[in-house]
């Protein structure tokens, strides 16, 4: 087999999967976003520090991001929805995970592509129906791969990215979450 | 004493066959009767997945008239106790072991019988000792029944209404078609899963299993241990017609079909939206195994069977508070339980710790644990070469013979 590279350390996450086994404690992580309200429905947050292996890290630089509404919702549209950020989330975690198990199994990808579409029905979120809810109703994500892989492998790689996907989980499965007032 | 083997399913007995073959002294220590858990721990339709024919054991096997049918558990109690009378085993029934501790080269065994001190120990208990419960069953109101497989007896001990069957492994599919065809509505919450047509090319699937050789896998062969070994059972039941009982049979039936029950919120169940993934993994994964008896077997590929077919909008919670779920069938695994060995074997996760059956302490062994030695040590048929290759390794330590 031709050696095969799409920029990932394979062997390296084999390793980390390892090593953590023995100590869960080092793999317990948490991500932090700070935001800042600027005007209306405009927000920025920004992103840099984050804590796992035991002790904080901090990414290269710092992100930030701007979200808002769309000028149809009568807004500025200094960035996009927040929902919309899910669908960033969503869209660049299943790409990686196409990736690393590409990777994994031996095989060589070309060009990875996807488009992600969320139903939302709005009344939800204006109060206009009680009967619909405020997140999405249903997501669906297409990928388009070129690869040196038969049809069947593909469809494997992308099952399985979402099989070890965090986002996919995250938006699948309920989640716990407590918002205080400091 | 030189030996003692606990439990007289057919995995200890066939350990005694092979130490009676061996000519060391044991005796068999079961808190029942033989062959207890298909007496007591099966609800009552239950027949083996493996047809007859699979039925083996050391020097006994299947010689009825329908090989290829499959065995009620009343049959297989039968099947085992004839096993247990023919190879003369040193049974006790009635003898609970309740604690063994390490005690000088050897061990010390406690039971609802008195005390007993040997060389070796061979742990035959069985790996489906419990039903797995997940811990928000906790949080489902009192006015919902909850069974798991030991108090599930069939649809006749149920009240009226709606069943959720929680598990899509070969339990839960079985218990799941068995409350639909009783009238019952019947929702069936899916996680990974394993489908298999019953036949392929006419011959029942597991006859490729054993014949190809994927049975015979090793497990120091194998990628990923851990995770084969905890690789749920095949959507297979043993029926007279040979009927496929995948999800498509059981949609096919009138079963909804929801995602792995996630959550219990506010007497809410919160399914996973994730459920067209894991019916696709388990179709890649069937037609792949297919895929691969064929080659094995030098044939062209035949049609495909049809993908799962998943409902567009399967639900996503279901509110128990509105009465339209009386019961709730937990069908989510078995675990072993160890909780009285006192020898620090048994890790975090509650899992033996051993090499293909030689646990972690000198003299002490273990059968009948799925993928002990190969892919078939989970079946009635796997014990035969485990159980020789395990007394083998006891016979051969020097300290256990005495
Ligand atoms: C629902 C179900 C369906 C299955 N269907 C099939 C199938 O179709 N085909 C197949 O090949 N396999 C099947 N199996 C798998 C396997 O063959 C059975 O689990 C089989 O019973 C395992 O045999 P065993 O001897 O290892 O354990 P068991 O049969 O469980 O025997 C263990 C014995 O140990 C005794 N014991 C336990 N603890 C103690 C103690 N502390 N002191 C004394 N005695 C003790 C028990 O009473 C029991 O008699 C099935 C398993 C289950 C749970």
């Amino acid at each position: 087999m031709a050696t095969i590279d799409n920029g990932v350390n394979v062997q390296a996450l084999l390793e980390a999967r390892e090593a953590l086994k023995g100590a869960p404690e080092a793999a317990q992580f948490t991500w932090r976003a700070s935001s800042k309200w600027q005007k209306g429905a405009h927000s920025t947050t920004s992103i840099e520090k984050f804590f796992g292996l035991g002790q904080e890290q901090t990414h290269k630089s710092e992100s930030v991001f701007a979200a808002d509404h769309p000028e149809i919702f009568a807004a500025e549209d200094n960035g996009i929805t927040p929902i919309e950020y899910l669908l960033v989330g969503l869209a660049s975690c299943l790409t990686a995970g196409v990736a690393s198990v590409a990777q994994n199994r031996g095989i060589q990808l070309r060009s990875v592509e996807s488009t992600v579409e969320g139903g939302h029905d709005i009344r939800g979120i204006l109060g206009a129906d009680s009967d619909v809810r405020n997140g999405f109703n249903d997501i669906k994500v297409t990928f388009k791969i070129d690869a040196d892989a038969s049809a069947e492998e593909i469809e494997a790689l992308v099952a399985q990215s979402q099989k070890r996907s965090a986002v996919y989980d995250a938006l699948t499965n309920p989640t716990s979450v407590t918002v205080e007032v400091a | 004493m030189t030996t003692v083997v606990v439990g007289a399913g057919h995995a200890g007995l066939a350990a005694s066959h092979f130490l009676t073959g061996r000519s060391i002294e044991h005796v068999v220590l079961e808190r029942g009767e033989v062959a207890n858990s298909w007496r007591r721990e099966r609800w009552d339709s239950l027949r083996l997945l493996t047809p007859n024919w699979l039925s083996r054991l050391p020097g006994h096997h299947y010689s009825g008239p329908d090989p290829d049918g499959y065995m009620t558990s009343g049959e297989v109690a039968e099947f085992i106790e004839h096993f247990a009378g023919v190879t003369r085993a040193p049974v006790r029934t009635g003898t609970a072991v309740t604690a063994i501790r390490r005690a000088g080269t050897g061990y010390h065994v406690v039971t609802s019988g008195g005390e007993l001190s040997c060389r070796s120990v061979v742990l035959a208990t069985g790996a489906c000792n419990v039903p797995v419960v997940p811990a928000f069953a906790a949080a489902v109101p009192a006015g919902v029944r909850q069974l798991t497989p030991f108090g599930y007896r069939g649809p006749e001990d149920l009240g009226e209404g709606g069943v959720l069957v929680v598990g899509a492994s070969a339990t839960g599919v079985q218990i799941a078609a068995e409350l639909r065809r009783s009238g019952r509505p019947v929702i069936l919450s899916v996680g990974e899963h394993v489908r298999m047509p019953r036949l392929h090319r006419d011959r029942d699937v597991l006859w490729w299993m054993d014949a190809s050789g994927v049975w015979d896998q090793r497990y120091d062969e194998v990628d990923d241990l851990t995770r084969a070994r905890r690789l749920p059972s095949p959507q297979l039941a043993g029926t007279p017609e040979r009927a496929t009982l995948d999800l498509n049979a059981l949609t096919g039936l009138g079963v909804e079909l929801v995602g792995r029950l996630a959550a219990v919120r506010d007497d809410v169940l919160l399914f996973s939206g994730g459920l067209r993934n894991v019916c696709s993994l388990a179709d890649l994964k069937m037609r792949r195994l297919l895929a691969g008896f064929d080659e094995w077997a030098g044939l062209r590929p035949e049609a495909e069977l049809p993908p799962t077919r998943v409902p567009p909008a399967a639900r996503l919670r279901l509110d128990l508070g509105r009465g339209e779920i009386a019961t709730i069938v937990w069908a989510t695994g078995f675990r072993p339980d160890y909780s009285w060995l006192d020898v620090p074997v048994v890790d975090e996760k509650g899992r033996l710790r051993h090499e293909g059956g030689v646990v972690d302490s000198p003299g002490l062994y273990a059968l009948g644990l799925p993928l002990l030695r190969r892919r078939r040590s989970t079946f009635l048929s796997g014990i035969e070469d485990d159980a020789r290759e395990v007394i083998g390794h006891l016979a051969a330590a020097p300290a256990v013979r005495g």
